[in-house]
C-alpha cells in the first residue's frame, strides 16, 4: 500500500480572509513577528499497490478533478 | 415552457424554487435526482440553493461531480437555459460551466439580509424583462459568495457584458470582485447568481422584484 499526502494551498494573489483572521489572532495571543498566514488543506490518502509512479499520476488526476480548485488553489503530492 | 429542478442531498431551497417556478410558470417543474443521468426535455434547468454535501471540501465541489451534472453540462452545451442560485451558482462554477470561484465571504460571516442588485446586462434570456441599470431588491443568504476570478477572466467578463447582476448602493455583502452577484457563460444560456430571486416573487414576500427573471427564462408574459 502506498501512503500519500496531498497539500492544497491558495495561489498567490488570492485573498485568504481565514488566513488573515488567524494572523490577527496569533498577534492577539502575543506571538510577535508573525508574517503572512495562509490557510490550506491536507489530505492523507492510502492507495492500493506499490507502483509509485502510477500512484503519483493518479493523485495528480485526483487533485485536478476534485481535491483542488485550480482556479484558486495549487497542490503538491508527496508519497511517503 | 417546461422546467426542471435538480435535487441533491443538503440543498434546502429546492422547495422555494419549485414554488416559484410553479407559480410563475403555471405548472410544477420536474425534479431530477443527483444520480439520474438524463434530464427530460425542458427549456430551463434550475439548480437551487442550500448546502449540498454539507459544503464539504469546497461549496458545491462534490455536487458538481455527481452524474446529473454531466447531464446538465450536455443540456447546457445544446443551448438549454441553466440557472444556478446560491449553492447552485457554486455548483455550476465547480462544474466548470462558469468561470471563477466563490470563496469565503470577506467578513468570514454568514450573511442573511436584503441587498440591492443593479441589472448590468438586460440583454440576456434571464434579464430581458428588466431595464439595464435598473436596481432591484433581492435577499441573500450565504457564507461563500465572494466571487473571484483572475484579472484576465474578469476583464473578459466585463468586456463581454457577462456580468449580469452587481451588488449596488454599497450592499456588496461578501467582498466579491467588481461587486459581482451574477454572471453568464459565453453563450448566455447559463446564469449563476448568489442572491435568491425566488424569495421575492409574491406579495407575501414583501416584493416582486425577482419575478422578472423567471418570467423571462420561462418566456411568460409579465
Amino acid at each position: 500500500m502506498i501512503k500519500a499526502r496531498v497539500t492544497v494551498t491558495l495561489k498567490n494573489g488570492v485573498l485568504d480572509p481565514q488566513g488573515k483572521a488567524i494572523e490577527g489572532a496569533l498577534g492577539a495571543l502575543g506571538f510577535d513577528g508573525v508574517g503572512h498566514v495562509r490557510q490550506g488543506k491536507v489530505f492523507d490518502i492510502e492507495l492500493d499497490g506499490a507502483d509509485r509512479a502510477k500512484a503519483e499520476s493518479e493523485l495528480k488526476a485526483m487533485c485536478d478533478k476534485l481535491l483542488a480548485n485550480t482556479v484558486i488553489e495549487n497542490y503538491t503530492v508527496s508519497i511517503t | 415552457m417546461k422546467s426542471a429542478v435538480i435535487l441533491l442531498p443538503g440543498l434546502n431551497r429546492d422547495r422555494d424554487m419549485i414554488a416559484a417556478l410553479t407559480k410563475i410558470g403555471g405548472k410544477p417543474p420536474v425534479t431530477v435526482w443527483q444520480t439520474d443521468t438524463e434530464i427530460p426535455d425542458v427549456d430551463l434547468i434550475v439548480i437551487p440553493g442550500g448546502f449540498s454535501y454539507g459544503d464539504y471540501l469546497r461549496c458545491g465541489a462534490i455536487a458538481a461531480r455527481m452524474p446529473v451534472m454531466r447531464a446538465v453540462a450536455e443540456k447546457a452545451a445544446k443551448g438549454v437555459a441553466v440557472m444556478g442560485v446560491c449553492n447552485g451558482f457554486q455548483i455550476v462554477v465547480e462544474a466548470g460551466l462558469l468561470p471563477g470561484a466563490l470563496m469565503r465571504n470577506a467578513s468570514l460571516k454568514f450573511v442573511c439580509r436584503e441587498v440591492k442588485l443593479e441589472v448590468a446586462n438586460a440583454d440576456t434570456r434571464f434579464t430581458s424583462r428588466y431595464e439595464k441599470g435598473q436596481v432591484i431588491r433581492s435577499p441573500v443568504a450565504h457564507h461563500d459568495g465572494n466571487y473571484f476570478a483572475d484579472a484576465e477572466t474578469l476583464a473578459r467578463l466585463e468586456g463581454e457584458g457577462r456580468i449580469v447582476f452587481r451588488y449596488a448602493e454599497g450592499t456588496n455583502p461578501n467582498g466579491s470582485l467588481n461587486d459581482i452577484a451574477g454572471i453568464v457563460n459565453d453563450k448566455g444560456n447559463v446564469l449563476g447568481m448568489m442572491p435568491h430571486p425566488e424569495n421575492l416573487i409574491e406579495d407575501a414576500h414583501g416584493g416582486l422584484d425577482g419575478r422578472a427573471i423567471f418570467e423571462a427564462a420561462l418566456g411568460r408574459a409579465a
